[in-house]
């Protein structure tokens, strides 16, 4: 049941990452970036960290993914122009993000032996866990994380309003 | 391999997938808003192998982590487009190859 689960999240993870990639119209790789999101949601449920699933759906592909959309329909952004970029790079920088997956891909294989498995509703952290940490060992950083969404507002407010303006 | 089980390795290396894919997509997608989301796509896989760590060593300390991340991009997310506005009312384009000058 959970390899079922992971086989068929993860691949619509990577299906919408490289649709992501593909699309030329900036709305369909939003819409391709929500399903890489949502998909991701499951695996944290299946990785047993239930509130941060409900929050990577809340945060990201509600709010952070919205934010994204407004943007791209505000500005009304067209297609992508096409550009030839050169041989060389095309020739150089594709293999060597293939590399960089392969270099990633065989230290976790070979680490595999100390790693475990992942079993279904094996260990379940819940909120009240979390939340213990969080309130009680990581109060300042939570304050401090808080006065910084409030410097961001701020600033997302006075950087996207127009000049002239008081 | 029984069914009901996935060793933790496949969570890293999906992990690892897709953030070479967010790699690739900032280093060739030509519109600015597009290379934006490249950069949450490498995030969410941080994410991801942050919550297989704190699931394999029962650390909850990780997905505090998590949280940390996501609260960061929401923040960043608002800063990053509203220079994306900025900068498209200075220039009249999100054309990355056209935007090469800090000043007007």
């Amino acid at each position: 049941m959970h390899l079922v689960l992971f086989i068929i999240f993860a691949g619509f993870c990577l299906a919408g990452a490289i649709n992501l990639l593909l699309q030329s119209h900036p709305i369909n790789s939003a819409l391709s970036l929500i399903v890489v999101m949502s998909s991701l949601a499951v695996l944290y449920l299946l990785l047993g960290a239930e509130f941060l699933a409900i929050a990577q759906i809340i945060v990201y592909a509600g709010a952070i993914m919205v934010l994204f959309t407004f943007v791209v329909m505000l500005l009304n952004v067209g297609t992508e122009e096409k550009t030839h970029g050169s041989k060389v790079a095309k020739a150089v920088g594709f293999p060597a993000a293939a590399v960089v997956l392969a270099v990633i891909a065989t230290v976790v294989l070979q680490a595999q032996k100390q790693l475990g498995a992942v079993i279904l509703g094996d260990s379940l952290t819940t909120t009240q866990d979390l939340s213990r940490v969080l309130f009680r060992d990581m109060l300042l950083p939570f304050e401090l994380t808080s006065v910084l969404i409030l410097i961001a507002i701020l600033g997302a407010v006075a950087l996207a309003r127009k000049e002239g303006h008081s | 391999m029984p069914f009901d089980q996935v060793p933790s390795s496949w969570y890293l290396i999906l992990s690892a997938a897709l953030f070479t894919l967010g790699v690739v997509g900032f280093l060739i997608k030509r519109t600015l808003i597009t290379v934006f989301m490249s950069i949450e796509l490498m995030l969410n896989a941080v994410n991801l192998s942050f919550v297989t760590f704190a699931h394999e060593w029962h650390a909850v300390k990780g997905q505090i982590f998590v949280f940390f991340v996501m609260m960061v991009a929401a923040a960043e997310a608002a800063v990053g487009l509203a220079i994306i506005i900025a900068i498209f009312r200075a220039r009249a384009t999100l054309n990355v190859d056209q935007i090469d000058l800090m000043k007007l």
